[in-house]
């Protein structure tokens, strides 16, 4: 199986509230805010690793896994995908592009100008980036390519390396199980770092993944120094015949107001309640 | 002026509330652009659903009858094909509206704003405003292409009351999707609860990773929640760890909430934690650190063990 990752490089989000916006209101600015990973990314990137390796043989690689991250050709992105490298992804793409011309709708075009050559089973991504939120780029990518997409995946299995899978989809009221024909796109929920969210049909089903808390798995000393050995192919919108203009104009950021009031430290229990009843008058 | 059609969100054939908070918006962009809007009544059970639906100020209802679970492979052409009479698509931003309608705005080459807090119109020109970067930032922004695709964060759009009349109805054709062969529903399960929904909540109790355990959400929260006649929620680790099912996350990748009252019990308030209910009109925080970032956007903060307060506060609940 061969699944095309999709990572993107993100302001540091446990920094965001640190996040500024520019006098004028036209842009946001993250100085002195380390460029990561998007952490629904690196979900997702385990779990193609997890997809893609007999884990019960040292995580041998039993497939193949392509990171390709859409941003500026500098440290940073590349820095980004050599720790996804790092993980066990065999190689890596960084298409150059200026951030002020993406929008889903471009990042989508890119994507499918990259499925397009590399014929990948599966592309997978976090649902959404830390930063935009919006949730959009991965299901207009599967309608671009006419490909089934299911999101919010918290379970993946397939015992015909990718054909087919059996998905398990977080609702809003509940969990819907979705048997899916690929090639596909699947976005992940957090739920997919959980131990038995992946079976491959080769990591023998038992097998139990370590608890992952913080973000998918660390990569090992052995993993970095093999990474620097794995290429990163450089392309852009003009080699890839991408020329899709954005369909969303961003006129103003801000940010918003601080809540206002103090914090009122209470007491105990019957505080609270004499607080929340006669004060707060929300009980 | 823009025409509006609201695709409704069904659940066992009736409209979710979340449909409610799509029409506000709808109303929103209709009125002030002096045009209309009309309900797309889609899925299992449409045509009963499209009666409830009458009543809000409709134009008129359309109904797709689509037998069997949702897939967005299923629902997006009929989306889609509805859709071109119209300038604007709106959904809320739920589960269900974040997976269907950029795939319609895919085959309508439209531009999508996600998830927006803000209707603004200028000029008769529209533009949204919503939250970045887990509710850091707020963005303002304007859809470029003929056609416009919307979701609503529930939150931010009071359901549409019932106006009384009686908006027509008409059937409109169920297109097919190759895309649809490749997806076989298997089933859902349904969380069902006696309790209010999280969404729209006035009062919501969570707890977090410090419950340590399913049995503590039942012995601990779940009473304290049940006095109040409030809605439980989660944070994520609680979620992870399987003390609660997924559904129950408030965050930046669950749900968003801004109830009356958010009491949050063993939550230290991370960044991601925050943005799913930062918005609440008051906070309560219950925790062992006074430093935990909760007390940033806590309005009341009791430093204890939740283990000895969390009853008593339940106790005295039911005195009141």
């Amino acid at each position: 199986m061969k699944i095309l990752v999709s990572i993107k490089r993100v302001a540091d989000p446990d920094n965001a509230s640190k996040l500024k916006v520019s006098a004028d209101g036209t842009a946001v600015t993250s100085e002195g805010l380390e460029w990561k990973m998007n952490p629904f990314d690196d979900w997702s990137l385990e779990a193609a690793l997890r997809l893609t390796e007999n884990a019960a043989q040292k995580n041998a690689r039993v497939g193949e896994v392509v990171l390709v991250s859409i941003g500026p050709n500098d440290e940073h992105t590349q820095r980004i995908i050599r720790e996804g490298l790092a993980k066990g992804a065999e190689r890596g793409i960084l298409v150059e592009a200026d951030e002020g011309n993406l929008d889903a709708g471009v990042v989508s075009a890119i994507l499918k100008a990259v499925v397009d050559k590399e014929s990948p089973d599966l592309v997978m991504m976090g649902k959404q980036a830390a930063d935009g939120d919006s949730n959009v780029a991965g299901t207009a990518l599967a309608e671009q390519l006419g490909w089934p997409v299911i999101n919010s995946a918290m379970r993946i299995m397939t015992a015909d390396d990718g054909k087919t899978l059996e998905v398990r989809r977080e609702l809003d009221t509940g969990v819907a199980t979705v048997k899916v024909t690929g090639p596909a796109v699947i976005t992940t929920s957090d739920r997919i770092l959980q131990p038995d969210s992946v079976q491959n049909g080769v990591t023998p089903g038992d097998h139990q993944y370590a608890k992952l808390e913080v973000g998918g798995r660390y990569a090992s000393l052995k993993g970095i120094m093999q990474a620097k050995k794995k290429p990163i192919d450089q392309t852009s919108l003009g080699d890839l015949g991408v020329d899709t203009v954005k369909a969303l104009n961003y006129t103003k950021f801000a940010l918003p107001p601080a809540r206002s009031g103090e914090t009122t430290f209470v007491e105990d229990a019957a505080d609270l309640v004499d607080k929340l009843h006669n004060v707060a008058k929300v009980i | 002026m823009a025409n509006v059609l609201v695709v409704a969100e069904l659940l066992e054939g009736k409209a979710r509330k979340t449909t409610l908070c799509a029409v506000t918006a709808a109303k929103q962009i209709a009125e002030g652009t002096g045009g209309s809007f009309d309900i797309l009544s889609i899925g299992e059970g449409a045509g009963a659903a499209a009666g409830e639906l009458a009543g809000f100020g409709a134009g008129k209802v359309l109904k797709a009858e689509i037998a069997g679970g949702y897939t967005c492979e299923k629902y997006a052409a009929t989306v889609a094909e509805a859709g071109k009479g119209y300038d604007v698509l709106v959904a809320c931003a739920s589960a269900y509206g974040k997976d269907l309608l950029p795939r319609a705005a895919a085959k309508l080459g439209a531009g999508v704003a996600s998830d927006i807090s803000e209707v603004h119109v200028d000029g008769g020109k529209l533009s949204y405003t919503r939250p970045m970067y887990a509710g850091n930032v707020s963005g303002t922004v304007e859809i470029l292409t003929d056609k416009q695709v919307v979701t609503v964060r529930q939150s931010e759009f009071d359901p549409a009351q019932a106006s009384g009349g009686e908006s027509p109805s008409e059937d409109v054709a169920v297109q097919s999707d190759p895309a649809a062969d490749k997806v076989e529903f298997l089933g859902v399960e349904v969380v069902k609860s006696e309790r209010p929904d999280l969404g729209d909540a006035d009062i919501v109790v969570s707890g977090g990773r410090a419950l340590k355990s399913a049995e503590n959400f039942t012995n601990v929260i779940e009473p304290l929640v049940d006095a109040l006649g409030a809605a439980m929620g989660a944070s994520r680790a609680a979620c992870d760890a399987g003390y609660v099912s997924p559904e129950l996350q408030v965050g930046q990748t669950g749900k968003v909430v801004a109830p009356k009252l958010y009491i949050a019990i063993g939550i230290s308030g991370a960044i991601q934690h925050l943005a799913g209910m930062k918005g609440s009109k008051t906070i309560v925080a219950i925790n062992k650190d006074k430093e935990a970032p909760i007390a940033q956007v806590a309005d009341y903060f009791l430093t204890a063990d939740l283990f000895d307060v969390v009853p008593a506060l339940t106790d005295a609940v039911k005195k009141l």
